[in-house]
């Protein structure tokens, strides 16, 4: 029987030019939906960031993203981001170390692992509210240290609400992050390396200066970058922790969603771009540098 | 300057021993960290107490969990529930556009794999804020005004969300279908007399269940606790919910964050469970 299920099924199953239109249409439904809820919203962004109240075209918009007001929420961002990064990346990368290599019982290492993955999750207004309920003015820590060393951290010039309280609560999903990244790596950190260093009269101090931080920079700036992006584009904890109060770019961009404060949507759009810009370079820089460690941590 | 030779490591203490005691420095951190991370669960769980070690000091009570739990007025559970409809929509859209689109590349179009790839990693680079600001922008008007109706804008968070899991999901059914001969599947389902459809549906989804479970979870916790895109779309999810709760109420946005984080602690510790033996790297959500 010419054409039969068993023809049919070896000539379709092989990789050929005879059928090309249906994996085509296959993967269609994925590029479609991308493109009307990414593509197409991201292109109203882009046009709408290149027209002026009236319509018409204009680069006032990019021009004035150096207004004072934008420039501060920026640098804000910029700030509070690398900082968290950095920071988090340093304890992250002590924390990952302390149960890889650290010696720590191994329920530990899992433990910190599974926590990790959790933790990264718990962020948004669960997090605000529960670093509220610890460092806020009647919170629980707060009162705990007021209590037994008799001060007034609130008098001393401390308040969550700020841009050092904004880092401190992002600490606790930059932190697990860190240690999800950078575990892997510690992983691949193979132990004859270690050995091989010591057999050569190295001390500890020799080993991780010349041969294991090397080894493991592009994976630690790697995440570091990821870190940075992960902070700079978070919106749900800081507006429940400050209410909006410190400027800083998702703050205020979501503040142009609601027509708020610039009254000036093509400037909203141009901040937006801006926004996503910081944010490919972050990615960008995250793969290349993803792409590099794999030479020695495979 | 030490020379090198093996009677320098015969003197030293084997590297097996030093590491059973754990270097002081990492129980050190490890302490720290153990604080930092626990100490605002407790103080979240204090407070949905009532806060006894606070300058009222109450007797701690359960009343507060009552209030959001029991009360008929309460939006608790109708918000929860819409919310794990929202959840359940998204993940079935999101299993049926990236299993096709996976199984698609792997099987004949290899080439594609980095656009694909490309694409389910935009969520990251155009984060929450900026997205429904264009999804606003796109849907407010002709030819797809989906921002007039209550309907029309959950339709939209829907679509933002399957957008959203899309990095997950794909990473996860790649993995699963990376695991599985799809080549050989594919061809003996063939020579039986299996068309396409019956092929996906009823031979691959199978043999990924493990994968399609866990991007089904993630995208659970991820869609439950988010905030930014529901609150700016008008939604009545859990996430707008507990920020309204937290904004009004002392103590019971206390006990819901406890829930809350109670289920995403669900809902990872299911994928922990079913992803045995494999490394990946689960983050995401709200933030």
């Amino acid at each position: 029987m010419a054409g039969s299920a068993a023809e049919r099924g070896v000539r379709s199953a092989r990789p050929a030019s005879r059928r090309p239109t249906l994996a085509w249409l296959g993967v269609a439904p994925f590029f479609i939906f991308a493109t009307l809820f990414m593509f197409l919203p991201a292109s109203f962004l882009v046009v709408g960031s290149f027209l002026d109240q009236q319509g018409q075209p204009t680069l006032q918009n990019y021009v004035d993203l150096t207004t004072p007001f934008v420039a501060t929420s920026y640098a804000n961002s910029i700030e509070i981001s690398a900082v968290t990064a950095i920071g988090g990346g340093i304890f992250g990368f002590l924390l990952a170390a302390a149960v890889i290599l650290g010696g720590l019982p191994r329920f530990m290492r899992n433990a910190l692992m599974t926590f990790s993955g959790v933790a990264s999750n718990f962020a948004g207004v669960p997090l605000a509210l529960a670093f509220i309920y610890t460092l806020g003015n009647l919170g629980f820590l707060t009162a705990l240290i007021n209590r037994t060393f008799a001060t007034d951290i609130g008098q001393a010039g401390f308040s969550l609400y700020s841009k050092v309280g904004l880092e401190i609560v992002y600490m606790y999903f930059q932190f697990p992050l860190m240690v999800l990244i950078i575990a892997p790596a510690l992983d691949g950190l193979k132990r004859d390396w270690r050995e091989a260093a010591e057999n050569m009269g190295a001390t500890g101090f020799q080993y991780w200066r010349y041969v294991a931080f090397p080894i493991l920079l592009p994976s630690l700036m790697g995440a570091v970058i990821l870190l940075f992006g992960n902070a700079f584009g978070a919106q749900a904890t800081a507006f429940q922790l400050t209410g909006g109060t410190i400027p800083i770019a998702s703050i205020v961009i979501g503040a142009q969603i609601r027509g708020d404060v610039l009254h000036n949507t093509g400037l909203g759009f141009a901040m937006a771009m801006g926004m996503v810009f910081i944010m490919g370079a972050a990615i960008t820089g995250y793969s290349l540098l993803q792409r590099r460690s794999e030479r020695w941590l495979k | 300057m030490r020379a090198p030779g093996a009677l320098d490591s015969v003197a030293k203490p084997a590297p097996e021993e030093k590491r059973q005691r754990g270097a002081l420095w990492a129980w050190i951190v490890f302490g720290l960290g153990f604080l930092y991370f626990f100490l605002p669960l407790i103080a979240t769980i204090e407070f949905s107490l009532g806060h006894p070690t606070g300058p009222v000091g109450a007797e701690p009570s359960l009343q507060y969990y009552e209030n959001f739990l029991l009360k008929p007025d309460s939006e608790f559970f109708p918000r929860l529930g819409f919310s794990f409809v929202v959840a359940i929509a998204t993940i079935i859209l999101s299993i049926a556009i990236i299993v096709p689109t996976a199984y698609w590349v792997r099987l004949r179009l290899p080439r594609l794999r980095p656009i694909v790839e490309f694409v389910t990693l935009m969520p990251f680079v155009i984060p929450p804020v900026v997205a429904v600001f264009g999804l606003i922008r796109t849907f407010s008007g002709p030819p797809f005004p989906l921002m007039d109706t209550t309907f029309g804008s959950n339709i939209v968070l829907v679509g933002a969300y399957t957008i959203l899991s899309f990095p997950y999901m794909y990473r996860a059914v790649d993995t699963g279908l990376r695991a599985i001969d799809i080549q050989s599947l594919t061809e003996a389902a063939q020579s039986l007399g299996a068309g396409w459809p019956r092929i996906i549906v009823g031979v691959i989804f199978p043999n990924i269940r493990v994968a399609l479970l866990s991007g089904a979870f993630l995208t659970l916790a991820i869609v439950i606790g988010e905030y930014t895109m529901a609150s700016f779309l008008g939604s009545k999810t859990f996430g707008p919910y507990l920020s309204l709760l937290g904004q009004n109420r002392a103590f019971e946005p206390a006990g819901v964050s406890i829930i809350s984080f109670g289920l995403t602690w669900i809902a990872m510790g299911a994928i922990q469970f079913l992803g045995r033996g494999g490394q990946r790297i689960q983050v995401g959500g709200a933030r």
